[in-house]
């Protein structure tokens, strides 16, 4: 009976499989049907095709003007519009002065999101190893709400907080504490924005947008660590803590990896809290508490002023901009997937929180 | 592995003071995603009650003495709908396919790239949304461009959550059925359906909470209108809830600010109770599943 009752709710393939009819005894209907959700189902592979090739073919022009300068060089201007001469390279024409530099943009991606993962994953795990271990079965349910708010909220107003209320508090309270610290670890030196606006502060908020992703991943996996194993550890005289290390740790490690991976895709990707936190400033992050910017949010902030280029290049610019942004989040979210494939079937998509 | 636990099992004391440590940061480490989850909904609503007034309802940002979200309600209102109408079917279907027809190996791969798409950066599918739609087709900033780019977006979860909630479906249904002889139509429309359906239906609500909390697709797809939604898919912008935050909130004026945090705090409650609203669903949904199961 009960071994029933496990298959029928188990893996996603396993009823379905078993119950089909073969194809051959498909009716006229079943066929038509069979088509339609063919063609819905590949809908979502054709998407991401298209924004590829869209992407692509779009920022042609911009990558034939930058050449390998986009890697190199942090100066981001999309051109002097009212100047009558046009800058010129390879044969493709811009705006006098244009120049298509994305290193600040991934400096301020790559800090901005880093600092978030190396945060979130140890908080993350933390936190889900007391609730399951040490919080009561009747906490846990409620506590365990406070990861579904914290998914649920919108991006901007994470932004609207980070912007009036935490920036703020930041930049009066924490950061001259912090600044102290800077006698030992010199990296905690540097100036900061009356309100907070800066790269650690964005970072922070960063942090509070993917610990949920990673959060619930370990929180389903600590779930389904074996008993036997737990129970043998305790019985050979382990403390709760060694049997954690020795036990449990290992048993999720490879899905905390993936579920990391998946949350530094969230956090290369987050446009509208970033953009009103770190402050988008054209320039390199000058100490952990610098403005700068993201790819994602100078596009959100540059496409405005894109639209008016009339050679038409700054908009194949931050084409070029979102392809080298689509090309890292495509390469965390493909490994960590890949990963992540093997362990669970039945969560939710992981990528806009949720 | 167990060598090194040999060893250091050899002085106890030090191994329960590296526990208690161990789970000293632990609990700071709970504290530290109860408290700003907490700290941002609390702050965030409190700064919205002052601004939260009648007038929020009847008046459009237009409004110069006294503005109000009638018109980013309402278009925000007017983009749910178009997600439902376009992801809505297209994301069944695909669900339905992934969970009753599709070869194992052609599934799985589908299955894989609908994930990935769901962690494409929504700020991309934005961009790609105003190249290819706005630019390229010469449609304008757009509703129907808005509602595509949100489409894009929300389309993975809807097909997850639709093949999780048919393949959740007993056994002993599809057993049944095809004892009947049913053709594989009838059975998804009047054996798996009805159970499916409340999962379905939690899968349109989450999709709605993802596409009524984003901002960054619409900026350059939907644009911003500050008069109510009109009548008109191509050549129409149109008004949504989180630009209001997004735009009043980077302006130095009491009343701006009011208005942003007005706005902030209308998405949140929006959010959460779909958010909720949804899961309460899936609940419910798990508890009928688990009675039909014979």
């Amino acid at each position: 009976m009960i071994l029933v009752r496990r298959r029928a709710g188990g893996s996603s393939t396993g009823p379905a499989r078993v119950a089909r009819t073969r194809t051959h005894e498909l009716t006229t209907g079943d066929r038509i049907l069979q088509w339609v959700s063919g063609i819905a189902a590949t809908i979502p592979l054709a998407g991401l095709l298209f924004i590829t090739t869209i992407l692509v073919i779009w920022a042609i022009p911009a990558i034939i003007y930058s050449g390998f300068t986009v890697f190199t060089s942090d100066k981001f201007f999309i051109g002097n519009f009212y100047n009558l001469n046009f800058s010129s390279v390879n044969g493709v024409v811009a705006p006098f002065g244009a120049n298509y530099g994305a290193l600040t943009f991934i400096i301020g991606t790559m800090a901005t999101s880093l600092i978030a993962l190396v945060l979130a994953v140890p908080i993350s795990v933390g936190g889900v190893l007391m609730l399951s271990e040490w919080i009561p079965r009747q906490l846990e349910g409620p506590l365990s709400t406070f990861l579904e708010l914290l998914a649920g909220i919108p991006s901007v107003v994470f932004g609207f907080w980070g912007l009036t209320v935490f920036g703020p508090f930041l930049g009066a309270h924490v950061y001259p504490a912090l600044s102290h610290l800077g006698v030992v670890l010199p990296f905690f030196k540097g100036s900061w924005a009356y309100n907070g606006q800066g790269l650690l502060t964005a970072s922070l908020v960063l942090t509070l947008m993917i610990i949920p992703i990673i959060a619930s991943t370990t929180r389903q996996l600590v779930k389904r660590v074996p008993v036997l194993a737990s129970e043998g550890a305790l019985a050979l005289g382990m403390t709760k803590y060694e049997v954690v290390r020795v036990v449990t740790i290992p048993y999720v490690r490879t899905g905390i990896i993936a579920s990391a991976l998946l949350g530094w895709g969230r956090a290369l990707g987050e446009t509208i809290a970033v953009l009103l936190i770190i402050g988008m400033a054209n320039n390199p992050p000058v100490g952990i508490y610098g403005t700068t910017s993201t790819l994602a949010s100078t596009i959100a902030d540059e496409l405005d002023s894109a639209l008016s280029d009339g050679t038409g290049m700054a908009l194949r610019a931050m084409a070029m901009l979102g392809l080298i942004l689509l090309v890292m989040s495509l390469i965390t979210n493909l490994t960590g997937r890949l990963v992540v494939r093997r362990i669970s079937s039945d969560a939710l998509p992981v990528g806009r929180g949720v | 592995m167990l060598s090194r636990w040999a060893v250091e099992s050899k002085a106890p004391r030090f191994r329960h003071v590296r526990g208690i440590v161990f789970w000293i940061l632990c609990g700071i480490a709970l504290l530290l995603i109860i408290t700003p989850a907490l700290a941002i909904v609390i702050s965030v609503l409190v700064k919205a009650a002052p601004a939260l007034k009648w007038s929020l309802l009847t008046n459009t940002t237009q409004n110069v003495q006294n503005p109000g979200l009638q018109n980013a309600i309402l278009g925000t209102l007017v983009l749910s709908l178009g997600v439902v109408v376009v992801a809505g079917p297209i994301g069944i279907l695909g669900g339905i396919y992934l969970a009753e027809f599709a070869p194992k190996r052609l599934g799985g791969t589908l299955r894989f790239f609908s994930e990935v798409l769901a962690g494409v950066p929504s700020i991309v599918i934005g961009l790609v949304a105003y190249t290819a739609l706005v630019v390229a087709l010469h449609w304008g900033f757009s509703v129907l461009s808005a509602i595509i780019a949100l489409s894009l977006l929300t389309l993975p979860y809807i097909v997850k959550t639709t093949e999780v909630s048919f393949a959740q479906v007993p056994r002993t249904l599809r057993e049944a059925a095809i004892a009947l002889g049913l053709s594989r139509i009838t059975t998804i429309r009047k054996v798996l359906l009805p159970p499916a359906l409340p999962g379905i239906i939690s899968g349109m609500v989450i999709a709605l909470a993802i596409s009524t909390g984003e901002t960054a697709p619409l900026l350059y797809t939907a644009s911003f209108s500050n008069t109510n939604p009109s009548a008109g898919l191509f050549h129409n912008p149109i008004g949504y809830l989180t630009y209001v935050t997004y735009y009043y909130v980077q302006l130095p004026g009491a009343q701006d600010q009011a208005l942003a945090s007005a706005a902030a705090g209308v998405t949140i409650l929006l959010v959460l109770l779909l958010i909720f609203g949804g899961r309460a669903i899936t609940a419910r949904q798990r508890k009928m599943v688990a009675r039909l199961d014979v």
